[in-house]
């Protein structure tokens, strides 16, 4: 389990009840590694700014992992955490590698704008 | 005291800026700590440090940081997040100055620790933003892995560069450091152990001058200074540690810098205005380590505590 602040996701049941649940959602897959950590820490600082997003962090070497390491967009990510952004369950951006808070962010604003959540 | 006004503001949550926080805190001064959560302190880049006085065996950068967080914090540190855009004299007779984050939070104090560190340069050059995460990374231990039996280069020929070469000689079948010189800067018994790995080649003299791939990496192209020529070398990952800058902008019209922008001060970690310190990476022709910053980042807060009790007329001489 990933010591970070977000919500965890361990099982494949539960990375699709998630993705069932939430129309807004962000699952960052990763380890306890210099270029993750950085990640984590910006999202747990954007949960309060995007409440109509869910966090959620996932270990890399999981079995559920496979939900996120499989996916078409990542086939060519050779850099930790990928993180991927879903609504309604679909797949509507993914990033490889460390990013910053504006990098985040930016995505954050296009594809989940906040008329559109369910708030 | 109001809320946003302290006796000392210091930038930056590295081991410089938190090692000023324990001794400012400790001497009773009302202590800020701005960090950025979007730089982030160098030692959370790093995997394990092994030449951290104190801690045989090694210890992970993410868990310095913490211990260090959390020493700062039980003797009151307060911290907040912000990125430090700028600081400005308000009023030059009291000798107060204000310090502005991006967000517009302000903040005022007597005296100043700038311990804002510095940042890893990227090589600047094409290729490089459009492949990050698919073949260019800065970190061989969080993407050594996806280079299993591949051709790497590593780009540098300092500390860093050289740990995270043998690195990734635990996965990559040839890493091959691309160096501008014809001799390392890394330290001695890196270099020894460099030179002795099979799997590491070294080529000379050259620079990156571009990064090619489709969907990854899959050739630089390096030219040689020497010969003036360039040439094709193909390779699946491009690791660069090419040295680093110092994250001095908000404070670069107010204090002396050099001229590529690290702090000038003495041993005492005076800048040329008094009220305001520099501690850790960020200063001018110093070694950059976690055991020199943390030092600094002592020196500077003693230096303040100093400077507010002959402000206050109450120094013990
Ligand atoms: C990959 C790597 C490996 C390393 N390995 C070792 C090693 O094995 N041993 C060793 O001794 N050293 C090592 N170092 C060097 C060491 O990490 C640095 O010397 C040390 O972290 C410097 O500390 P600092 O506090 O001066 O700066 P930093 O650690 O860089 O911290 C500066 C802090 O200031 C914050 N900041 C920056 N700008 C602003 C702003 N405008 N507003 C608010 N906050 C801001 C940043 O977010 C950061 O947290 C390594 C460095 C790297 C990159």
């Amino acid at each position: 389990m990933l010591l970070t602040k977000l919500l965890h996701l361990e099982t494949n049941e539960e990375t699709e009840n998630s993705l069932k649940e939430n129309e807004n959602a962000v699952i960052c897959c990763g380890r306890m590694g210099p270029m993750c950590i950085p990640v984590y820490q910006i999202l747990e600082t954007l949960e309060s700014d995007y409440s109509h997003v869910a966090f959620f962090d996932m270990d890399f070497d999981i079995e559920a992992a496979w939900a996120i390491r499989d996916l078409p967009v990542c086939a060519t990510f050779m850099g930790l955490p990928f993180t991927v952004n879903y609504k309604h369950g679909k797949v509507v951006a993914a990033i490889t590698s460390i990013q910053n808070k504006k990098q985040i962010t930016e995505i954050l604003a296009n594809k989940f704008s906040q008329k559109e959540s369910n708030r | 005291m109001s809320d946003n006004n302290y006796e000392v503001i210091i930038i930056g949550g590295g081991p410089a800026g938190y090692s000023a926080g324990i001794y400012a805190t400790r001497a009773m001064l009302k202590t800020l700590l701005i960090e950025s959560c979007t730089v982030l302190s160098q030692l959370m880049l790093t995997d394990l440090i092994e030449n951290y006085p104190g801690f045989p065996g090694n210890i992970k950068g993410y868990e310095l940081i913490e211990n260090l967080k959390k020493q700062a914090r039980y003797f009151g540190l307060e911290i907040k997040e912000g990125f430090v855009e700028y600081i400005e004299c308000i009023n030059a007779t009291d000798r107060k100055w204000r310090v502005v984050t991006q967000n517009k939070a302000s903040y005022t104090a007597y005296s100043i620790i700038a311990a804002s560190g510095a940042k890893a340069k990227m090589l600047g050059v094409k290729g490089e933003k459009e492949l990050r995460g698919k073949g260019v990374s800065y970190c061989a231990v969080c993407d050594g892995a996806f280079f299993r039996n591949k051709t790497v280069a590593v780009v540098g020929g300092g500390d860093t560069s050289i740990q995270e070469a043998l690195f990734l000689t635990r996965y990559a079948s040839k890493v091959n450091v691309v160096h501008r010189r014809n001799r390392l800067r890394a330290e001695q018994f890196l270099q020894e152990q460099a030179f002795k790995n099979d799997k590491i080649e070294f080529i000379w003299d050259s620079i990156v001058q571009e990064i090619e791939g489709t969907d990854t990496v899959e050739n630089i192209k390096l030219k040689n200074l020497k010969k003036d020529s360039v040439t094709d070398f193909n390779c699946d990952g491009v690791f660069i540690f090419v040295g680093f800058t110092p994250n001095t902008e908000y404070v670069r019209r107010i204090v002396k810098t050099d001229d590529t922008g690290w702090i000038i001060t003495d041993g005492k970690m005076n800048t040329n205005v008094s009220g305001i310190f520099a501690a850790g990476d960020l200063r001018s022709n110093t070694y950059r380590q976690i055991a020199t910053a943390v030092g600094d980042g002592v020196t500077a807060a003693l230096s303040c505590e100093k400077y507010i009790s002959r402000m206050r007329g109450n120094e013990y001489v």
